[in-house]
């Protein structure tokens, strides 16, 4: 199994292109493609249930009007067309944004298997390059590196135990002899603590199980990442730094296009994707397969069969989060 | 009405720009303490939280902490109303003024700490989507700002009948000063709440947090009383029995004892039964992994609060005024860092995946808070140049046709 270095540069020709189709995404997520023409039809259901009291003053941005919770499906192309105008002229390329809703009868749950995580930290760069984080700044100022997914490394003999956990293991193969790795990210909580706290409703469990941040909403109290018992939270502490070149033009306005200064975002499980048809891009790059993914509610999933066939467990389950995030040993 | 008002605003400007040499020195130094703050916020503003000491790990840190310590000092502030009117301290209504003038200025300060702390100080009015009643911090917005609310009414109405020349009117003022009382408590409850309800962390995450913020708001708030009435009484006309400051200072004792006796309690659950949870208590004491730990500050505040125990217990030491405000100084210190610094820090270290994470405040936060404690000060100081003078009787509206304003102005307060 030490096939796998940690350090994500010596092995980027192994990345697969996560912007290609990628025939395996269609097992287990049933069909939820949705296309840009399907867009309006579909917002037309989210405005219905949401309600229009939208706040008329302006933003940073100028062009926000009102809460995303809140956007009629006008609003909402509007804020779409206007933010792919803004990142087209800052990023100079052609950005695709979307605000795909969710979908009916679709709850999306996570499963991963430590018997199978070699601790690679594939999954956290390619997290990274999907979800346009925030990047190393070279200069060294307001450096500011943000990743969504935390492998922690733990002694086999002493189990799953966070108290003697690091993720800050650097050796020159993976696995360490004696060692597992648990990767963590958000859990997406049935309960979520995060969405309980924040004081302006900012953040929000979507009808498909996905917990969201309104990065326009946000004041950046961080209240939400000390409720968190998972630290699946980041924050921006200086402007982000996102270079041209490696911004991901995919985006969702509720997931990976560009954060600023002063706000919170976290793990979406890709909504660019997930709500598109695809795999989050940490299942794809997975060169274990450790990774499964799928709707909850679909009988024929993946995830519903590794819930069938394995015996599963969530973290911190004494907290009554309930997290749609299931850790399992496959092997 | 508006020929009062000018009046008064005329008379407080002049009461304002008097004084003594160290009154004007006080003053150039609050200001140059605020100038250094805003230097340092401008900077951050600008750059972002990047330049405070705080991290993903550790989100939370100075700021939170003087903003919580500082709920307890303007809810403690108030509610030494009820012994003073239970104990015939003497002038009521003056010892009313001063604990609402101190508690005005600390809620200014909890506020203004609350701003510095957030990522999007300009989107404060998105609380138009306030997430009321589920999150605890819609709840301590709500409460501070209808306790700031209450207590400038309460003030504003005594200053304004003792300006006009007139008694209060009780069947107005007493059943807010009696409504002050529980908001007092409520405003620290609810800043418990605010940890003590997050399962997540379980270093905050106990019954006892509460409890805890009353008793050792009731010790440092009225360490500050003490010392001030001691130094308006000097330098202004306020008449305070020393019965009364040796009578708070009995108060205190008790609340000195309750709040080492919940220390006590803690310290017991978290070491007899001995779980991963104790790791929090152990960082604050003692550290963790290699890390010092916060130890240099929780050793000094335990010991402090201890030694001031003892010096208001015994009641020569009690009644020595040396003795007395050497307690004073270390309980307020003490609980600044028990309830600052050593309530946050361990409430996130280790963080919830078990990494220790050295939180230490930056240069840009300790500047910042510097500047925030100058401006609390300074509304303090400037309120009280007012309100005074106006409680004595020694500023009153002046009718136009008795043209002697000025000299019926004694100058006795230009002292203060």
């Amino acid at each position: 199994m030490s096939c796998c270095s940690p350090e994500l540069p010596e092995v980027p020709t192994e990345i697969p292109d996560v912007e290609g189709p990628l025939p395996t995404t269609k097992r287990g997520l049933g069909d939820l493609s949705l296309t840009r023409r399907e867009f309006s039809k579909h917002t037309a259901i989210v405005a219905s249930f949401l309600s229009a009291a939208a706040c008329s003053t302006d933003s940073m941005d100028g062009f926000v009007k009102s809460r995303l919770r809140e956007m009629d499906r006008n609003e909402l192309k509007d804020l779409i067309s206007s933010l792919e105008r803004k990142y087209k002229k800052r990023f100079n390329k052609d950005v695709q944004v979307r605000a795909t809703p969710a979908a009916e009868g679709v709850r999306f749950a996570y499963a991963l298997d430590l018997s199978r995580c070699v601790g690679c930290r594939r999954c956290v760069h390619a997290c990274v390059k999907e979800n346009n984080q925030s990047r190393p700044n070279p200069d060294g100022d307001h450096n500011n590196p943000i990743q969504w997914i935390r492998v922690l490394e733990m002694n086999k003999e002493e189990g799953v135990d966070l108290a003697h956990a690091t993720p800050y293991y650097n050796p020159e193969e993976v696995p360490r002899e004696g060692k597992f790795y648990m990767p963590v990210q958000c859990q997406q909580c049935e309960n979520p603590p995060c969405t309980k706290v924040c004081p302006v409703q900012a953040t929000w469990k979507e009808p498909d199980g996905i917990v969201v941040v309104d990065y326009e909403w946000c004041i950046g109290c961080r209240y939400c990442m000390v409720a968190c018992p998972y630290g699946a939270r980041r924050f921006n502490w200086a402007e982000p730094y996102l270079p041209a070149d490696q911004v991901n033009p995919n985006m969702h306005v509720m997931g990976n296009r560009p954060r600023l200064k002063g706000v919170v975002e976290k793990c979406t499980f890709c909504i660019q994707r997930s709500r598109n048809g695809r795999y989050p891009a940490c299942v794809e790059i997975c060169p274990v397969g450790a990774r499964k993914f799928g709707n909850l509610l679909d009988p024929k999933s993946e995830i519903r069969s590794v819930l069938e066939n394995k015996r599963v467990f969530i973290l911190k389950e004494d907290l009554n989060t309930q997290p749609r995030f299931f850790y399992f040993y496959g092997i | 009405m508006l020929q009062h008002l000018f009046q008064f605003l005329a008379g407080s400007f002049r009461h304002i720009i008097k004084g003594s040499k160290t009154y004007y020195a006080w003053v150039a130094f609050l200001l140059v303490l605020i100038g250094v703050g805003a230097v340092g916020y401008v900077d951050q503003f600008q750059q972002g939280l990047i330049v405070t000491g705080m991290r993903d790990q550790v989100m939370w840190g100075f700021y939170i902490g003087n903003f919580t310590f500082l709920v307890g000092v303007a809810a403690a502030a108030v509610v030494l109303v009820i012994p003073a009117y239970i104990y015939h301290w003497g002038p009521i209504y003056e010892i009313v003024i001063i604990g609402e003038l101190l508690a005005i200025s600390a809620i200014v300060m909890c506020m203004a700490f609350v701003s510095v702390d957030i990522g999007h100080v300009e989107r404060i009015w998105h609380f138009v989507t306030i997430n009321f009643p589920r999150s605890l911090l819609a709840w301590d917005v709500l409460v501070l700002n209808m306790y700031l609310v209450l207590n400038v009414t309460i003030v504003s109405h005594l200053l304004y009948r003792a300006f006009r020349g007139k008694p209060p009117v009780a069947a107005f003022v007493v059943p807010l000063v009696l409504l002050s009382i529980p908001a007092a408590v409520s405003i620290h409850t609810v800043t418990a709440f605010l940890y003590s309800g997050l399962g997540g962390r379980p270093f905050w995450n106990a019954s006892i947090l509460a409890p805890r913020f009353l008793a050792s708001a009731f010790c440092s708030g009225p360490a500050i009383i003490l010392i001030l009435l001691q130094i308006l009484r000097k330098t202004t006309g306020l008449q305070i029995k020393d019965a009364a400051i040796h009578k708070i200072a009995e108060l205190m004792a008790y609340a000195i004892f309750i709040n080492l006796f919940f220390l006590g309690c803690e310290i017991f659950k978290e070491y007899y039964s001995g779980t991963h949870h104790l790791l929090h208590t152990q960082y604050l004491f003692f550290g963790l992994d290699g890390h010092e730990g916060l130890g240099l500050f929780a050793w000094p505040s335990v010991i402090g609060t201890m030694i001031a125990f003892v010096l208001f217990m015994v009641p020569a030491t009690r009644h020595n005024f040396f003795t007395l405000n050497i307690g004073c100084v270390l309980l307020y210190f003490s609980v600044y860092i028990e309830k600052g610094i050593a309530l946050v820090i361990p409430g996130l270290t280790p963080d919830t995946l078990g990494e220790v994470y050295a939180y230490h405040p930056s240069r840009h936060e300790i500047q910042v808070a510097a500047g925030i404690f100058g401006l609390g000060f300074l509304v303090f100081t400037l309120l009280i140049k007012v309100a005074i003078p106006v409680a004595l009787g020694k500023l009153t509206y002046q009718d136009k046709n008795a043209p002697a304003v000025e000299a019926a102005e004694p100058p006795a307060t230009a002292h203060a």
